[in-house]
C-alpha cells in the first residue's frame, strides 16, 4: 500500500461525498457495497519511526461520513453480537452518516465508557468486524465498515470541542466503595458506582492513574491526553484518588472493609507480573521484561532530556513474542534509535494475537518479522551484556489446546541473531501482591482471583475484574467486567439500605 | 502527607530525614522499604530502607547517601517541604525470631535498615553482635543507637581511625570459628560486602541473610527489572525480597545488573548539579 497523506484522503472522501450524499437515505445494499473503504490517515512512516507522536491521525469529518454510508443498517445486527459491551452500532452509525455527532456519541456512552481508548485499542477485526455483514458479503474482513475508526471519531469530536458532559451524580448514598488499581476495569467501576452517590476512592500504587493505558500502551497509540481526560472527568464527578498507595501493603484489603469502612470493594489490579522464557542468559544486562522497556519510557518518560529514569541504548534489537506487548516493545525500540528491531515469534503471522493494524504499523516502520523462530539462549559478554541471542527455526504441527497450529523445533536450525537489546514479550501472569497478604481470598493455579457471575469474590463485599480475573486481555473485556462488578456493588449497597 | 519532619545531615554525604507517613509507620516491619521520587513528573523512582518508625508520631525514618542525581536531589529538601511520591511499605518483613546467636554485619548506611532489625532479634531474645563497618570515622553512622542494643558491638575501619583496622569479614571469621557459631548472620551493606561475607560463613555453614539493594521502578513485582539469580530460580527483590539466603545469590550478575546504567546515570548526576548549584562537575564518582 503505498502512503497516501491526510489531505488527499480527504479530497478523494470530498468527492465521494458529492456523490453519495445527496442519495444517502436510498442508497441500495449494492451502491453501498461498492463505496470505498476508507483508509485511516497515518503519519508518514519514515517521519513517525523518530517521534513519540500518534500513528493514527483520525478520519475527517468527509471520511467519517462517507464510511458511515457504507454501513447497510442491517435489521439483524451481527456486529453487536461481536461488541464485549454491545454498543449499538448501526445506530450511532446512522447518526454518523446524518451528521448527528452528539447524538452518535450519546449512543455509543449508553454502553461503554472509553471509547476513545477502546476506538483505538480494540481488536476490532476480532470482534465487531469480524461480523459485519458487509465485510462477510465481500468476502474480505478489511472491507467491513471501519466501526473502531467510526468510534473514535465521535469520541474525538467530542473531546476536541469539549462536549464531554460529566454524568450526572445522584445524591450522596453515605456508602463507600474502594477501587483498588486504575486500569480501564477499576476506571469503570469508579463512574458507575459514583454515578448512584456512593462516596468513590480509587486506590492506585503508582503516582499516575490508568494503568496499562499509562504505563504499557505508548504514547504512540493512545496520547496521554486521552486518560488525562477521562480522569478529570472522574475528579469532576467527585471520585477520591489515592495515588501511591499499594493495596495489601500500605493497608491490608480486609482493613479497607474493617478498619476504613468501606462497603464495598473492587479488585482490578491488573495482570502485572511479567513472564520469563526460563532460557540461559534472561538475567545479562539489556534483557528486558517489555513491562519494563515500556514503563522507563511510557510512564517515567525516559525519552525525555529533563528525566532521570535511564532508558538503554540499544542499537539491534530482538523483541520476544507476537502479541500487542511485543508489537509495542518494538515500535517503541525502533523510537529510541535502534538501528535494527526483530520481532521473533515462533508461530506464523496467522497466529499472532497482535491488532493487525499493529502488525502493519510495525512493518511499515521498518521492524523485521522473524516468524517460526524462537530464543533457545541469550549470549554475553565477560561484563555481563548481552552480545546476540541464539535461535531456532520452528515448523507448524498440530493443533493445540488454543487450536492453533503448535510450533515444532527443525533439528540443527540454530543461528544467531547479533543483537545487543532482548525484549522478552511472552506474556503476563496476576500480579500475587494482593492474594499474597489476603490469604483468605480464593485464587485458581494460575493466580487469577475466582469469581461468581455477579464479580464477587469468595469473599463479602470484595468483588473483582479486569486482567486479574481474565489473565491478560483487553481493555474492553476489563470494562466489561467492570460494568458488572459496578452493578453488583450498587444492587448490594442499594438492598442495604432498605 | 509525606511533608519533611525533620533532616540531619549525618555525615558529608549522608543525611537523615523524617518523614510524615502515618500508614506507612502504622503498617512497616523491619527489613521493609519505600520507593520515593523528588518529582512525580520527571524523577525516577529509587528504593531506601525504612530505618525507624514513629507511629505517635505518625512518621517514618529514612537515611540515605548521595549517589547520584536523585539522592542529590533530596539533600536539597528540607524540614517542611513535602515529598511529591512516597510508596510502601514495599517488600516482605524480616522474619525474626530466637535464633540463638546472632551476628549484624553492616556496611556503611547499611546501618541504618539494620537498626530496626537488631532491635527486632534482641526483643526476640537472640544475643545479638553487631558488626559495623566504614572507610573512616566520621562515616560511622548510628553507633550510639547500635551500641544501646547490641550485647557485643565490633567497629571495623579501613584506616583504622576507630576500632580495629579489618574489614568486617574478619572479625565475622573469628566468630564463626569460636565454639558457639553464629546460628544467624545477617549482613547488609555494599554488594561486595555481602558476598564476602557470604563467602566468609559459607565453609561454616552459618545461614547468612542478605538483603538486597537492586535497581527498581515500580516495586511491586510488575516489571522485573529488580531481578537477581537465587540458587537456580529468579527472584523479584520488590516482592520476593529483599531479603535472601546470601549463599544462594548470584551476587557478580546481581553486581553486574546494578552497573546497567551508570554512564547515563553520571550523566544524569553531572547535569542536575551543573544546573541546581551552578558548578562544574569534572570527575563523579558513583
Ligand atoms: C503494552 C500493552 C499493550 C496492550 N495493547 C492492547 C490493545 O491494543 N488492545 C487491548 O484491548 N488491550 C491491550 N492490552 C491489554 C490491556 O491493556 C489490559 O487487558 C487492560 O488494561 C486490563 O485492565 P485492568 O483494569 O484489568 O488492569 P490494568 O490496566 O493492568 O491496571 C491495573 C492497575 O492496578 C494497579 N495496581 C496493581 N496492584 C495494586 C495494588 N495492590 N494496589 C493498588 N494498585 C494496584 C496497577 O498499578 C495498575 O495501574 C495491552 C497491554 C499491554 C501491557
Ligand atoms: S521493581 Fe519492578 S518488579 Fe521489582
Amino acid at each position: 500500500m503505498s502512503y497516501k497523506t491526510t489531505a488527499a484522503l480527504q479530497r478523494q472522501a470530498q468527492i465521494l461525498l458529492k456523490e453519495f450524499a445527496p442519495k444517502a437515505t436510498s442508497l441500495k445494499v449494492k451502491e453501498r457495497q461498492k463505496i470505498p473503504a476508507q483508509e485511516m490517515p497515518v503519519q508518514d512512516p519514515e517521519l513517525r519511526s523518530h517521534n513519540m507522536e500518534e500513528v493514527a491521525l483520525g478520519y475527517s469529518f468527509e471520511q467519517a461520513q462517507v464510511e458511515a454510508f457504507r454501513c447497510l443498517q442491517c435489521a439483524k445486527k451481527n456486529c453487536m453480537e461481536g461488541c464485549p459491551v454491545k454498543i449499538d452500532i448501526p445506530r450511532f452509525i446512522d447518526h454518523i452518516a446524518k451528521g448527528e455527532y452528539e447524538q452518535a456519541i450519546a449512543v455509543v456512552k449508553e454502553t461503554t465508557l472509553l471509547p476513545a481508548v477502546c476506538g483505538r485499542v480494540c481488536p476490532q477485526e476480532k470482534q465487531c468486524q469480524l461480523h459485519c455483514t458487509l465485510g462477510k458479503s465481500l468476502k474480505d474482513i478489511d472491507s467491513s465498515v471501519a466501526i473502531g475508526r467510526l468510534e473514535r471519531f465521535v469520541a474525538d469530536w467530542e473531546r476536541i470541542n469539549n462536549k464531554i458532559v460529566i454524568p450526572a451524580v445522584k445524591p450522596a448514598t453515605g456508602k463507600k466503595v474502594a477501587v483498588v488499581g486504575s486500569g480501564p476495569a477499576g476506571l469503570v467501576v469508579a463512574a458507575d458506582c459514583r454515578r448512584e452517590g456512593h462516596h468513590v476512592t480509587i486506590f492506585e500504587a503508582f503516582h499516575k492513574l490508568g494503568g496499562v493505558l499509562r504505563y504499557g500502551i505508548p504514547e504512540f497509540r493512545l496520547p496521554n491526553d486521552i486518560i488525562d481526560k477521562e480522569i478529570e472527568t472522574l475528579s469532576a464527578m467527585g471520585v477520591e484518588i489515592k495515588t501511591n498507595f499499594v493495596v495489601g501493603r500500605t493497608r491490608k484489603l480486609t482493613d479497607l472493609i474493617d478498619k476504613d469502612g468501606y462497603d464495598a470493594v473492587f479488585i482490578g489490579t491488573g495482570a502485572g507480573l511479567p513472564i520469563f522464557m526460563g532460557i540461559e542468559g534472561e538475567n545479562l544486562i539489556g534483557v528486558f521484561a517489555a513491562n519494563e522497556y515500556l514503563t522507563r519510557i511510557n510512564l517515567m518518560k525516559a525519552f525525555h532530556a529533563d528525566a532521570s529514569t535511564p532508558v538503554y541504548p540499544s542499537k539491534n534489537v530482538a523483541v520476544l513474542g507476537g502479541g500487542n506487548v511485543a508489537m509495542d516493545a518494538a515500535r517503541m525500540a525502533k523510537r529510541l534509535g535502534a538501528e535494527k528491531v526483530f520481532v521473533v515469534y515462533r508461530r506464523s503471522e496467522n497466529e499472532m494475537p497482535a491488532r493487525k493494524e499493529e502488525v502493519e504499523h510495525a512493518k511499515e516502520e521498518g521492524i523485521e518479522f522473524l516468524l517460526l523462530r524462537n530464543a533457545r539462549k541469550i549470549l554475553g559478554d565477560e561484563n555481563g551484556r548481552v552480545t546476540g541471542m541464539e535461535c531456532l527455526q520452528y515448523e507448524l504441527g498440530e493443533p493445540d489446546a488454543s487450536g492453533r497450529r503448535s510450533p515444532v523445533e527443525i533439528k540443527n536450525s540454530e543461528f544467531i541473531l547479533d543483537v545487543d537489546t532482548v525484549i522478552v514479550a511472552v506474556g503476563n501472569g496476576s500480579n500475587p501482591l494482593i492474594s499474597q497478604t489476603t490469604p483468605q481470598l480464593d485464587v485458581n493455579k494460575r493466580g487469577n482471583i475466582v469469581v461468581d457471575e455477579t464479580q464477587q469474590t469468595s469473599m463479602k463485599k470484595i468483588f473483582a475484574g479486569g486482567d486479574i480475573v481474565l489473565g491478560a486481555a483487553t481493555v474492553i473485556l476489563a470494562m466489561g467486567e467492570g460494568r458488572r462488578s459496578a452493578a453488583s456493588i450498587n444492587e448490594l449497597l442499594a438492598a442495604a439500605n432498605t | 502527607m509525606n511533608t519533611i519532619l525533620y533532616k540531619q545531615q549525618l555525615s558529608q554525604d549522608v543525611f537523615l530525614m523524617r518523614l510524615h507517613a502515618p500508614l506507612i509507620a502504622e503498617e512497616r516491619q523491619a527489613g521493609q522499604f519505600i520507593i520515593l521520587q523528588t518529582d512525580d513528573d520527571y524523577g525516577e523512582r529509587i528504593p531506601l530502607t525504612i530505618a525507624d518508625a514513629d507511629t505517635i508520631e505518625g512518621s517514618i525514618t529514612i537515611i540515605f547517601q548521595v549517589v547520584g542525581k536523585t539522592t542529590k536531589h533530596l539533600a536539597t529538601f528540607n524540614v517542611g517541604d513535602k515529598l511529591p511520591a512516597l510508596l510502601g511499605p514495599l517488600g516482605k518483613p524480616t522474619h525474626i525470631e530466637n535464633f540463638g546467636r546472632a551476628v549484624c554485619v553492616c556496611g556503611g548506611i547499611g546501618v541504618a535498615p539494620m537498626h530496626p532489625i537488631a532491635q527486632a532479634l534482641k526483643n526476640a531474645g537472640n544475643h545479638v553482635t553487631v558488626i559495623i563497618g566504614a572507610r573512616t570515622e566520621e562515616l560511622i553512622i548510628l553507633q550510639k543507637e547500635m551500641s544501646a542494643i547490641a550485647d557485643e558491638l565490633i567497629i571495623c575501619t579501613d584506616d583504622g581511625t576507630a576500632g580495629i583496622k579489618a574489614l568486617v569479614t574478619a572479625p565475622l571469621k573469628e566468630l564463626c570459628e569460636q565454639e558457639l557459631k553464629p546460628d544467624i548472620v545477617i549482613a547488609i551493606g555494599p554488594p561486595v560486602m555481602m558476598k564476602f561475607c557470604a563467602e566468609t560463613t559459607r565453609p561454616y555453614k552459618v545461614f547468612t541473610q542478605v538483603s538486597l539493594n537492586t535497581i527498581m521502578v515500580d516495586g511491586t513485582g510488575m516489571c522485573g527489572g529488580c531481578r537477581v539469580n537465587v540458587g537456580k530460580e529468579v527472584k523479584f527483590v520488590c516482592v520476593d525480597g529483599p531479603e535472601f539466603d546470601g549463599h544462594l545469590v548470584d551476587f557478580d550478575n546481581m553486581i553486574a545488573r546494578l552497573n546497567a546504567y551508570k554512564e547515563i546515570e553520571r550523566t544524569h548526576y553531572k547535569c542536575f548539579v551543573e544546573k541546581a548549584f551552578n558548578k562544574n562537575v569534572k570527575e563523579v564518582q558513583l
